[in-house]
């Protein structure tokens, strides 16, 4: 947990940037919804030459992000977004956010209704590892990317990569990409969202867009 | 002062000789004497110029010595070599409003028809007056557009009408502890304030200035109240507490017992040697008659329709005459709009006044936006 007390992954979170980054169009229009002090605003601008924009709930993230040059605006993920026009953007990112908000699945819908396209991230709950915490030693998980205590942790709305899948089904969400990342921070090469997945891969990412 | 960074004090200009300056409330005004001072160097293709929009009692002296108080200026700490506004790098343009007492045409002046002070006959105006009669001094400097329009407060006001009404002449806006409309509270303070000039015998229907005696009193009395809503409870108690006023006991009487009242005692005295009555009155409406908003079909978000400023909202946290609560409002309407605005709300117990003083967060935030407007202007040093 950073400052702010949002969630981080303890190790190099710049893994999962790489793979944002990767998802996302050069010269493209970005909101990172939840984007803290600015780093993947900051590192899209300067290697996607993005048009990128941020919300963030700390007064501390949102002055780092102005004093370095970044258009953010302090606000709340479950709240604010409604002030966004529709498609305003091409991308709305929430990187590692989903589960801090009240209500993840209207910020889903309203991601997808102020970008073109979500990038979703989360860590996922049905990792071995947070299983093994569950089911043997009956504890709540501390694993590398979920290392902050029940009583502390702002995360609120755990999921799973396939209670994930089932609530995209269920809001008619299109999934048009995943990258799912195991143990160590490796990309899982067969990187559909299947049983495998959702045992193996500790963090998910994916690209949605609406059902047309 | 150094070579590179030239402060020209008490500059004028005769606006509207040819066109008169059509007011909102009907009326016109020509033969607009404008007074300015200007900070640091025009560039050659004059890209660097920023206009800095003062507040309800300031000044033109941004950051030049007040003539009639001998203090310096009022945004020094902001403006100046090296300072976030860097006059090495960028031409500081601030200019006495419409309606001012500071060489700006205003009620104190002549009337050109009758050649006696206007008082009451001046018109009444606006912010938006105000902003079109810089907009007349920015044509005559030859700036197309200004890389940044600042100010705090109703200097906030004139950014937002600047950028709502010539969005093409505002490539990025700063506005600080503002609000999109003045509020029913807002109102109520000023028009305490109007009541106790208006009170005063001496204001004579605002007919006093061949008189020897000034409606001094009742202007005091208005700057005491406002001077409370510049401040908060808690930068009242951390500054006076209940302390007593150079003496140990209470005295039992109405002198100035406590700090408190000492200061705003003195804040009021001090006020009226510097400020005109009646300019009071006129500068106090304008901002209860600001509300952009309803200049555009109650939709702040239409006031900003298509723009291409950038925007950093500033409030702060503690600021009761402008919280941030209205603040956040213009960043919705912003949001809406699609415009790129950045918003920071600064951790305070300073009140309104914190855009005036040491507030480092502010300056960190006004510097940061500033360098990435700088830079995609391609002012980049």
């Amino acid at each position: 947990m950073n400052a702010q007390g949002k969630y981080v992954p303890k190790r190099d979170i710049r893994v999962d940037w790489q793979l944002i980054a990767e998802m996302i169009e050069p010269g493209s229009r970005v909101l990172d919804v939840g984007c803290d002090d600015g780093q993947l605003l900051a590192h899209l601008t300067e290697t996607k030459n993005v048009d990128g924009r941020g919300i963030e709930l700390s007064q501390h993230g949102v002055n780092i992000c102005v004093a370095n040059g970044l258009s953010v605006v302090q606000g709340n993920a479950d709240t604010d977004l409604v002030y966004y026009p529709d498609d305003g953007f091409d991308y709305a990112i929430l990187s590692q956010t989903l589960q801090a908000t009240y209500q993840p699945h209207v910020v889903m819908e309203q991601l997808l209704r102020v970008g073109r396209r979500a990038i979703v991230s989360f860590p996922n709950f049905a990792y071995w590892r947070c299983r093994y915490y569950l089911g043997v030693k009956g504890r709540m998980p501390m694993t590398n990317t979920l290392d902050i205590a029940w009583y502390e942790s702002p995360n609120i709305h755990f999921c799973t990569l396939r209670d994930f899948t089932a609530l995209c089904e269920e809001m008619s969400i299109k999934i048009e990409q995943s990258v799912i990342v195991g143990a160590s921070g490796k990309v899982m090469t067969r990187s559909n969202y299947g049983p495998l997945a959702n045992l193996f891969g500790s963090e998910c990412i994916f690209m949605l867009s609406k059902e047309t | 002062m150094t070579e590179n960074s030239p402060i020209t004090y008490d500059q004028s200009v005769v606006l509207g000789t040819e066109t008169p300056l059509a007011l909102d409330s009907g009326a016109s005004l020509s033969n607009i004497n404008m007074a300015y001072c200007t900070y640091g160097t025009l560039n050659e293709d004059k890209s660097n110029a920023i206009l800095v929009c003062h507040a309800l009692t300031g000044d033109q002296y941004a950051a030049s010595r007040q003539p009639v108080t001998g203090k310096s200026g009022w945004w020094d700490l902001m403006i100046g070599p090296g300072k976030i506004l860097d006059t090495s790098k960028y031409f500081i343009v601030c200019s006495n409003v419409l309606g001012g007492c500071m060489g700006t045409t205003g009620p104190k002046d002549n009337n050109p028809e009758t050649g006696t002070p206007f008082g009451l006959d001046f018109p009444i105006i606006t912010i938006a007056d105000m902003v079109r009669a810089q907009a007349m001094l920015q044509d005559y400097l030859g700036i197309e557009s200004w890389f940044s329009v600042i100010g705090g407060s109703m200097g906030g006001m004139q950014v937002l009408q600047w950028a709502s009404a010539y969005p093409e002449r505002v490539f990025s806006a700063i506005p600080i502890a503002c609000a999109a409309r003045h509020s029913a509270q807002n109102i109520a303070f000023h028009e305490v304030g109007r009541q106790a000039v208006m009170a005063d015998p001496n204001w004579q229907g605002g007919d006093y200035y061949s008189r020897e005696t000034k409606p001094t009193a009742g202007l005091a009395v208005a700057r005491m109240a406002a001077h409370v809503t510049y401040l908060s409870e808690a930068a009242l108690h951390r500054k006076f507490g209940r302390n007593l006023q150079d003496r140990d006991n209470l005295t039992y009487g109405f002198d100035a017992d406590f700090q408190v009242e000492s200061y705003l005692r003195y804040q009021g005295i001090n006020f009226v040697d510097r400020f005109d009555a009646n300019s009071y009155l006129y500068i106090t409406r304008a901002m209860d008659y600001f509300d952009l908003a309803q200049d555009h079909g109650g939709s702040l978000a239409k006031a900003f329709d298509g723009t291409k400023t950038r925007f950093c909202v500033v409030s702060f946290s503690s600021d009761w005459l402008f919280p941030t609560a209205e603040n956040r409002d213009v960043v919705h309407a912003l949001i809406a709009a699609a415009a790129n605005v950045s918003f920071v709300e600064v951790e305070t117990d300073k009140g309104h006044d914190a855009f005036l003083l040491d507030t480092p967060e502010l300056f960190k935030t006004v510097q940061g936006f500033l360098k990435s407007s700088a830079k995609s202007r391609g002012l980049d040093e």
